[in-house]
């Protein structure tokens, strides 16, 4: 049994421990929000916070993930949304959608660590592939949920 | 005519448990809740609080075709658009009910172009009826009242309605049979920036896309095929992954491998530890170079498909002041969904057979599913989760579909859901066709052209997908934009060589756009040599009301064509139509002394006739951009030893974001026609680009991915 902490839950899983984060999360707990996109740390659709840090689920086996805070798209926000997620919804960024919960989870990451980031920040904290090319209204969406006057929803 | 609405209910009933009447049939278990929503037509659901649901045919594979189809019902329904959301048609009721929902195939930019005629009818005959139902309760003229809103008001007596409380009377009348439809220019929901209604659930992560279908009892597969096009399974041992954890099947068929297992992983996993053997077929020793050399031989053929005759070209061209000639390549690129291929089937105890899965074509996934259970189309129902991208990929090829059933077919009983890894997705695509285009043009002595013969070397789509669409030897994927060009050049030869490797060649997005490419390039290469602007020179070849023109000046204007720039930016530009509509576009680069090419902005016109909403037609825009950019500069896929080389985005680069330029669009829809937004904005960015580059380096790009250049100025 490998015990996590998923989304401020403990979570028992009986799995080998050099499963991919990814793949308990989506076949074995349920949480269906991190995506597999490349699953050699390329892409990103699988984001997820371990311990607030932005990690490629994909490519970090389970027993690594023991101990630590996991946190996926399901639980970024307490309550509500997160103001990413307001942000997001006002500048209609999802096209496709399906590499925006990395998205998500990697700008969240980045405005912990820098409130307001510049544009040299988000060109490196969003190395996130998206195929449908929304990157103009990530980067738009990011600033706007820096500022100051951003709404707060929820969390 | 139609299925009635107690038999549709009652066939329902026998085709699955409850679990698929759920998923399907929302309407059925609405109605076991006492809600009891009123289907006015096949369109438009009306619950008895106003709830409007719209019907939609098209996929939604973040195009945003889920909204604007349902602002074209709304509008005529003239719906409170608050109230309004959307459901996707079932493909199996589609059948039944004789395609009552027209066309489910979602392509070729057709979704809202191709459909807007008979949904803004269905939104209109629905008013027309609810107008009805009201004024029959009042006693009065139905001329006497109007639907807005989704309330019927009797102006006289100033007596209401809402729409909610109609629906069930409006229901049972016979619906008008060519209601009239509104003037664009009067619309209120269509043509308006509105929310997409998909977008609230995608930033939660809600959204079930094809991978996220979950069943009771679902099982996983993880699938290896055959390597080599056209090779066979020869032999497999699998003494070791039978043993793994979770493992519960391998499942073999004449060109693929499967392992199905309690987790995705588990399959993946065991599928490793497979000892395959195939039998490598007869292209086994097929390479990109062997492929270039069966084009460039194709192109030496004396008897070519003729794509268009014009004048006499060979006369022409000798009697030319200035000939100019060139060779344009470019190679096979991958459609690379985000979310991989993926299907999920369940052949259930009762006899009946359900598929899950990410499709363009619901209709054609449900014949694929039929055909390869061998069970009549009505004992099939497709689901159509959320699509991650589509791009072409997930159309008129159902190999995932076929696949997943066989699957499945070993495990009956149970749900198994198959998802490819992303290395099968890049090596066993539709891959956009490589080509090989030889280009010649006669100049006269003002530098006009007289004369253009070209040469298109290419695999043709429609041989492997469509067949009996190709018209006398030519494939119209593989010629258009150099078959059609709308300059005027009095004598043009255009000849088409089919020649098809193994390697098979799909839609991808604006399928022929490297026509485009080549087309542009090499007029920019003829305003060189006759000295004079690019913009002036195209213009001068377009005659006045042509559609190219106007894009032409709007993009120019637009991006201050001829006006100063920062220092070492310098620009380029396209025009081509396509998809319905009519684009142009002016890129803005530098290359700086090592050979690093910076995009700082595109600027991108098009005239589509009308916009459903203009935010969608934006963000169609720029992925295009994003898209195409990536494509130029980085993405090939290569044939080696039979096989495609490039396996994950480590091989096949895609757009970043810190690349991604500023863009501005300008749509200047001129009405009277309806055109797409899906690919058209694909068409210029090579061209552009590449004119754009020759402009910063004197060099010229005659073969694509950029990253085989060396851009450092010439
Ligand atoms: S799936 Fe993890 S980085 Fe691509
Ligand atoms: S929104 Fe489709 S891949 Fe990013």
């Amino acid at each position: 049994m490998i015990k996590l902490n998923v989304n401020g839950k403990p979570r028992s899983v009986d799995v080998e421990g050099e499963m991919p984060l990814l793949f308990v999360l989506r076949d074995h707990l349920g949480l269906l929000g991190a995506k597999y996109g490349c699953g050699i740390g390329a892409c990103g659709a699988c984001t997820v916070h371990l311990d607030g840090m932005p990690v490629r689920s994909c490519s970090l086996p389970v027993a690594q993930a023991v101990g630590k805070k996991v946190v996926t798209i399901e639980g970024l926000s307490a309550k509500g949304m997160h103001k990413l997620q307001q942000a997001w919804i006002d500048h209609e960024v999802p096209q496709c959608g399906y590499c925006q919960t990395g998205m998500l989870m990697s700008a969240a990451a980045l405005l912990a660590a820098k409130p307001v980031p510049t544009d040299a920040d988000i060109d490196q904290a969003m190395t996130n592939l998206c195929r449908c090319g929304t990157y103009t209204r990530v980067r738009e969406a990011i600033h706007a949920a820096a500022k100051p006057t951003a709404k707060k929803v929820g969390a | 005519m139609e299925t009635t609405r107690r038999d549709f209910l009652k066939v329902s009933a026998a085709l699955g448990g409850g679990l698929a009447l759920e998923f399907s049939f929302p309407l059925t278990a609405m109605a076991a809740r006492g809600q009891t929503p009123a289907e006015v037509n096949a369109w438009v659901v009306i619950h008895p609080d106003d709830r409007v649901v719209v019907r939609i045919a098209r996929s939604e594979m973040g195009q945003g075709t889920q909204t604007a189809l349902a602002q074209l019902v709304a509008e005529e329904l003239d719906a409170d658009w608050s109230k309004v959301s959307t459901e996707f048609a079932s493909p199996n009721e589609h059948i039944r009910r004789k395609r009552i929902w027209g066309s489910m195939s979602t392509g070729g930019s057709q979704g809202v172009r191709s459909s807007q005629d008979y949904v803004r009818k269905a939104g209109a005959a629905a008013r027309l009826m609810l107008v009805e139902a009201a004024a029959a309760r009042w006693k009065v003229p139905a001329a006497e009242c109007i639907g807005a809103n989704s309330v019927v008001t009797h102006a006289a007596t100033g007596r209401r309605l809402r729409y909610g409380e109609l629906a069930a009377d409006a229901a049972k009348l016979t619906p008008p049979s060519n209601p009239p439809l509104r003037d664009p220019k009067d619309w209120k929901i269509a043509g308006k920036p509105l929310r997409r209604l998909d977008i609230p659930d995608k930033v939660l992560g809600k959204p079930v896309f094809g991978v996220d279908v979950v069943l009771p009892g679902m099982l996983h597969a993880s699938i290896a095929q055959c390597p080599l096009f056209g090779g066979k399974l020869k032999g497999v041992d699998a003494a070791v992954a039978e043993k793994m954890r979770g493992v519960k099947k391998v499942v073999r068929e004449a060109d693929f491998v499967a392992v199905i297992a309690d987790s995705w992983w588990r399959a993946d996993q065991a599928l490793k530890k497979l000892a395959i053997e195939w039998d490598e077929g007869a292209d086994a020793q097929a390479s990109s170079e062997s492929i270039m050399k069966l084009l460039r031989d194709g192109l030496a053929d004396p008897k070519l498909a003729s794509a268009r005759k014009v004048g006499d070209a060979d006369t022409a061209l000798a009697a030319a002041a200035k000939v100019i000639e060139a060779e344009y390549h470019s190679p096979y690129v991958n459609h690379a969904t985000m979310e991989p291929q993926t299907c999920t089937a369940w052949f259930k105890a009762d006899g009946t057979l359900e598929v899950w899965t990410s499709t363009q074509n619901a209709e054609a996934s449900m014949a694929m599913a039929a055909e390869t259970a061998g069970l009549p189309l009505e004992k099939v129902e497709v689901h159509k989760p959320m699509l991650g991208g589509g791009f072409g990929r997930r159309g008129a090829p159902q190999d995932f579909v076929k696949q997943g059933v066989l699957i499945a077919k070993a495990m009956p009983g149970t749900p198994v859901k198959m998802m490819w890894s992303r290395a099968e997705d890049m090596q066993h695509g539709y891959y956009r066709p490589a080509s090989l285009v030889r280009m010649k043009a006669g100049l006269d002595a003002q530098g006009n052209v007289s004369a253009m013969q070209v040469g298109i070397a290419c695999p043709s789509i429609l041989a492997l997908l469509r067949p009996e669409a190709i018209k006398d030897g030519v494939d119209f994927t593989a010629v258009r934009t150099l078959s059609d060009m709308p300059y005027g050049i009095p004598h043009q030869k255009i000849d088409y060589a089919m020649r098809n490797p193994r390697v098979p060649v799909g839609f991808w997005r604006a399928p022929g756009l490297q026509n485009a490419y080549y087309r542009e390039c090499f007029i920019d290469e003829l305003a060189v040599a006759a000295g004079r602007d690019p913009l002036e020179y195209r213009l001068a070849m377009l005659k006045p009301g042509d559609k190219n023109r106007l894009v032409l000046e709007a993009v120019a204007k637009a991006a201050n064509w001829g006006g100063p720039l920062p220092a070492g930016v310098h620009r380029g530009i396209a025009v081509s139509d396509g998809f319905g509509s009519y684009t142009a576009m002016v890129a803005e680069v530098s290359v700086s002394n090592k050979g690093e090419l910076k995009v700082h902005r595109v600027v991108s016109a098009i005239d589509s006739g009308y916009v459903v909403n203009p935010d969608t037609c934006r963000a169609q825009s720029e992925g295009n951009i994003a898209f195409m950019l990536g494509a130029t500069q980085y993405q090939e896929n290569t044939v080696a030893k039979g096989r495609m080389v490039e396996a994950n985005f480590d091989q096949f680069r895609l757009l970043g974001l810190a690349e991604m330029p500023k863009v501005e669009t300008v749509l200047v829809p001129t009405g009277g026609f309806w055109g797409g937004h899906g690919e058209p904005g694909a068409l210029c960015v090579a061209p552009a680009l590449c004119n754009a580059i020759y402009a910063a380096t004197g060099k010229r790009i005659r073969s694509l991915p950029l990253k085989h250049h060396d851009l450092r100025k010439a």
